[in-house]
C-alpha cells in the first residue's frame, strides 16, 4: 500500500513538471502493487489522472501557462479521438503500431535532446562573450 | 493575428487534438506524451505552457474516459484514489519545480520520459 502511495506521489510530481497525466506510473502501481488486471489498472489509472490534471491545471494556469482555449479545444477532439482509436484497435495489428508509435516517440525525443544542446551552447557562447567583453 | 494565419493555428490544434485521442484510445498512451510535444515543436509553445496546457486538456480527456470505463465497471474507485491522493500532492511539488528549471531541462527530462514510454510500447 506504501509502495502504491509513493509510486503515485512520483507520478504526481512528473505530471506537474511534464505535463503528463502519470500513466505511465499509475497502471504498474495500480496493476503490479494493487493486484489489478491491466484492464482494470488502465481503467482506474484514468480516474486517478482527474484530480492531478484538474488541480495541476489549476496551478499551472495561475503561473499563467495555461491556454485555456487551446486546451478546451485538445481536450474535447481528444476525447472524440478516444473513441476513434478504440475502433481502428479492433481492426489494425496493435503490434506493428506500438513499434511505429514508439519510433515517434524517439524521434521526438532526439528533438528535445538537440534543443538541449543548442540552448546549453548558446548559453556558454553568451557567457564567454560577456567574459571577453 | 491574421485570419488565414489563425486557421492554419486552429487546424493544427486539431489535428494534435485529435491525434492524442486516437493514439490513446488505439495504444492506451496518455495524451500528454503527443500533446506536449507537438505543442513546443510544431505550434512554438513554451515549456512550460505546453505542459500546463496539456494538463487542462488531459482534465477533460480522463474525465469523459472514466465514465466510460466506469459504464463498463472497470474503474476501482478505492484503489484509484490511493495512488490519486498522493498524486495530488505529487503535482503541486512539480508544478513548483517546474517553474524554478531551465525550460530546456523540462525537455530534456520530457525526452527521458519518451525513450521509457517507447521502451514499454515495444516490450509489452
Amino acid at each position: 500500500m506504501i509502495a502504491a502511495a509513493v509510486l503515485g506521489g512520483c507520478a504526481g510530481v512528473l505530471s506537474g513538471l511534464l505535463g503528463v497525466g502519470g500513466g505511465i506510473l499509475f497502471v504498474p502501481a495500480l496493476a503490479l502493487v494493487l493486484g489489478l488486471t491491466e484492464v482494470k489498472a488502465e481503467a482506474t489509472s484514468l480516474l486517478a489522472i482527474i484530480p492531478v490534471a484538474v488541480v495541476g491545471a489549476i496551478r499551472q494556469y495561475r503561473y499563467g501557462n495555461v491556454q485555456l482555449r487551446d486546451g478546451a479545444i485538445l481536450g474535447l477532439l481528444s476525447a472524440l479521438g478516444v473513441a476513434g482509436g478504440v475502433a481502428l484497435a479492433n481492426v489494425l495489428s496493435a503490434r506493428v503500431l506500438r513499434i511505429l508509435f514508439a519510433v515517434f516517440l524517439v524521434l521526438v525525443a532526439i528533438q528535445f535532446l538537440r534543443r538541449f544542446v543548442e540552448t546549453r551552447r548558446e548559453h556558454r557562447a553568451d557567457d564567454e562573450a560577456k567574459a571577453d567583453g | 493575428m491574421s485570419e488565414g494565419l489563425d486557421k492554419s493555428y486552429m487546424l493544427k490544434l486539431a489535428v494534435i487534438g485529435t491525434a492524442a485521442g486516437v493514439f490513446s484510445g488505439l495504444l492506451g498512451v496518455g495524451g500528454g506524451t503527443v500533446i506536449v510535444p507537438l505543442l513546443v515543436l510544431w505550434l512554438g509553445y513554451g515549456e512550460r505552457e505546453a505542459t500546463g496546457t496539456s494538463l487542462s486538456a488531459i482534465a477533460v480527456i480522463a474525465a469523459m474516459a472514466t465514465i466510460l470505463q466506469g459504464a463498463y465497471g472497470n474503474v476501482d474507485l478505492a484503489k484509484g484514489l490511493l495512488v490519486g491522493l498522493p498524486a495530488v500532492v505529487g503535482v503541486l511539488i512539480g508544478a513548483w519545480l517546474q517553474q524554478r528549471v531551465p525550460t530546456e531541462v523540462i525537455g530534456l527530462l520530457f525526452a527521458v520520459v519518451l525513450v521509457a514510454a517507447a521502451v514499454d510500447l515495444v516490450l509489452t
